[in-house]
């Protein structure tokens, strides 16, 4: 969107006081300046096993109580979310990047078009989280794995809702008085194509974020993701399993924090969306 | 509206040859040798060798790929290599739970999602409609597999009214099978019920805004009627389009919960197969997967041109 600056302070004055959005972004906030201040907040190593300490549940020493290694469980969850979180970063700026990158390219040669789109129903075929099994399996349990592979479940989605915007942009006069003007192709999409499709490729980031991160729980839970004993909260669950009777904290925090990232970042989604436009269709 | 068939269905077909090539390269992507990735780090070399003429990685890359498409268009899709047996058998002993699981799960989703979008649209900006998307957003944002723990803790162990895991195929009685699987497909439709009651919601609201709406109300058309048969039909049509995303939600998700509740299923066979790094079959179920799913949305499609008048291709 070609705001100027007044446009641009007014659309942030709206967002301010969206409830949703403010909502979101304190969860947010706390949860990114926890996962940053890891070594500092976190007590205890969480890779250190300390046998003497297990099963401790919820107390003053241990917030969240330890797991069947002795390790602090709240350790384990604050350095969990720094994999999360970054994740999840990680996964909405490639796919974000690549995506607006291949939709703005589609909509403007319509014979890449073709070619590309089928590509993209292709990668569509299966579900996301599907696709990012089967590429982890592939390329190994390692964090960048998964942020490939969630990357790619996502390109084709997000390229889509470029493309669609771009679309419309295209068919708006000031084109067409550009390519008269003599505008080449790399500039009508760089300079108008890209920037009216801003909006769009901003909310569909976020809800990919959010996704990102429930997906790899899910992963790391299924033992595709980053392996122990790195923590991240989907395989800090997937340990405290087998102990979620005796012990339900180990399981119960992490699911809790799962849950409190996703739900800022859709609630940011939300917000974004409201304020740029309510009418704003997300892929999944 | 044939013509509209015949085109939809034609769209399908490189999109399915696209596919089979990307599954075939899934292979490729291994890092180092694919034999020595199967046979593992501890194999002798006459094991590798043999793995690779059994797999034909000693055949340049281009006659791998036909052959490839040969035995697939013979519905040959490989053999799995921990299970010895066809790919095609393996899914096929394991779709009735998973089918078992989606269509349960569905039949849960569906009425739910759109009830709670309506009656969240209709009486919008009111405590049911915060309620409801409240209630709509925590279902998208909690973790299927920890709901899932969290189900068992407190209905089968605790209060013991559910077995906490395992199929019943329905040969064994009715009550028995629903009791082993509601709880999986409940768990599987919140995330799909908080999505589609968020959709179904924004469709309505956006009906209601109508200037058809209005007149059906001016002329006299009771709230009731109004709703029902103008409002409610014409939320419908986003709403189909949505399904086929709805049903792919929940064949993905169905792969968590068939492992949180260990239900033989294909979900649960692809994991399997890709933890043993049994590619073979892993390459043979994404195919399947991948066939279903561009042919459950080429449906999808058709149901929309025949629900809307207005959507009819070539």
């Amino acid at each position: 969107m070609q705001l100027n600056p007044r446009q641009r302070y007014r659309l942030l004055r709206k967002l301010a006081r969206h409830r949703s959005f403010r909502i979101g972004f304190i969860i947010i906030a706390i949860m990114v300046l926890a996962a940053l201040l890891a070594p500092i907040i976190a007590q205890y190593d969480p890779i250190a096993m300390r046998i003497r300490f297990r099963f401790r549940p919820p107390q003053a020493a241990f917030p969240f109580g330890t797991d069947q290694f002795g390790r602090d469980v709240f350790s384990r969850v604050v350095y969990g979310a720094r994999l999360s979180l970054w994740i999840g970063l990680a996964t909405a700026l490639i796919s974000g990047l690549i995506g607006a990158f291949l939709g703005v390219l589609s909509a403007q040669y319509r014979k890449f078009d073709a070619l590309l789109m089928r590509v993209m129903d292709a990668l569509m075929a299966v579900p996301a989280i599907l696709l990012a099994i089967g590429l982890t399996a592939a390329l190994g349990p390692h964090t960048s794995s998964v942020i490939i592979a969630l990357s790619v479940a996502y390109i084709p989605r997000t390229a889509r809702i470029v493309r669609g915007s771009a679309l419309v942009t295209r068919e708006l006069e000031f084109i067409e008085a550009a390519r008269v003007a003599g505008a080449s192709g790399l500039r009508i999409m760089l300079r108008h194509l890209l920037p009216n499709a801003m909006g769009p490729l901003l909310v569909q980031s976020t809800f990919v974020f959010a996704y990102a991160i429930l997906a790899e729980a899910a992963l790391s839970f299924l033992g595709v993701g980053p392996s122990p004993p790195t923590p991240s909260w989907g395989n800090i669950i997937s340990e405290g399993r087998d102990h979620s009777v005796q012990a339900w904290w180990i399981m119960l925090f992490p699911g809790i924090a799962i849950s409190l990232a996703t739900l800022g970042m859709n609630l940011l989604g939300d917000g974004l969306r409201d304020v740029l436009d309510p009418r704003l269709k997300v892929e999944t | 509206m044939l013509r509209g068939v015949i085109y939809r269905l034609l769209q399908a077909i490189p999109v399915v040859v696209i596919f089979a090539v990307l599954v075939f390269m899934l292979l490729q992507l291994l890092p180092g040798d694919p034999a020595v990735a199967i046979a593992g780090s501890e194999a002798t070399p006459e094991a590798i060798d043999r793995i690779r003429t059994q797999l034909g990685l000693d055949r340049p890359l281009l006659e791998q790929l036909l052959s490839w498409f040969n035995r697939l268009a013979h519905g040959d899709f490989g053999k799995s290599l921990i299970l010895n047996q066809s790919v095609v058998s393996a899914v096929v002993e394991r779709l009735p739970v998973t089918l078992s699981l989606a269509f349960l799960s569905l039949m849960i989703t569906l009425p739910a999602g759109i009830s709670l979008g309506v009656l969240a649209a209709y009486w919008r900006n009111t405590w049911l409609d915060s309620f409801v998307m409240v209630t709509a957003l925590l279902g998208v944002s909690m973790p299927s597999f920890w709901l899932g723990i969290l189900s068992v803790i407190l209905f089968s162990v605790t209060l013991g009214w559910l077995p906490p895991a395992g199929y019943v195929p329905i040969t064994q009685g009715l009550w028995p099978w629903f009791s082993a699987l509601i709880q999986p497909a409940v768990v599987l439709a919140l995330f799909q019920i908080g999505f589609l009651a968020r959709i179904t919601r924004s469709a309505m609201l956006d009906v209601l805004d109508q200037d058809f709406i209005r007149t059906a109300r001016a002329k006299g058309v009771d709230e009731w009627h109004t709703i029902t048969k103008h409002a409610f039909r014409n939320t419908l049509i986003p709403v189909v389009t949505v399904t086929g995303i709805i049903i792919s939600l929940l064949i993905g998700g169905s792969v968590v919960v068939e492992q949180v509740f260990a239900l033989p299923g294909i979900g649960r066979l692809i994991v399997q197969g890709i933890l043993a790094r049994d590619y073979p079959l892993v390459q043979g179920t994404m195919l399947i997967f991948g066939f279903s799913f561009v042919m459950i949305n080429v449906l999808v499609d058709i149901v929309y041109m025949l629900v809307d008048p207005r959507v009819r291709f070539g």
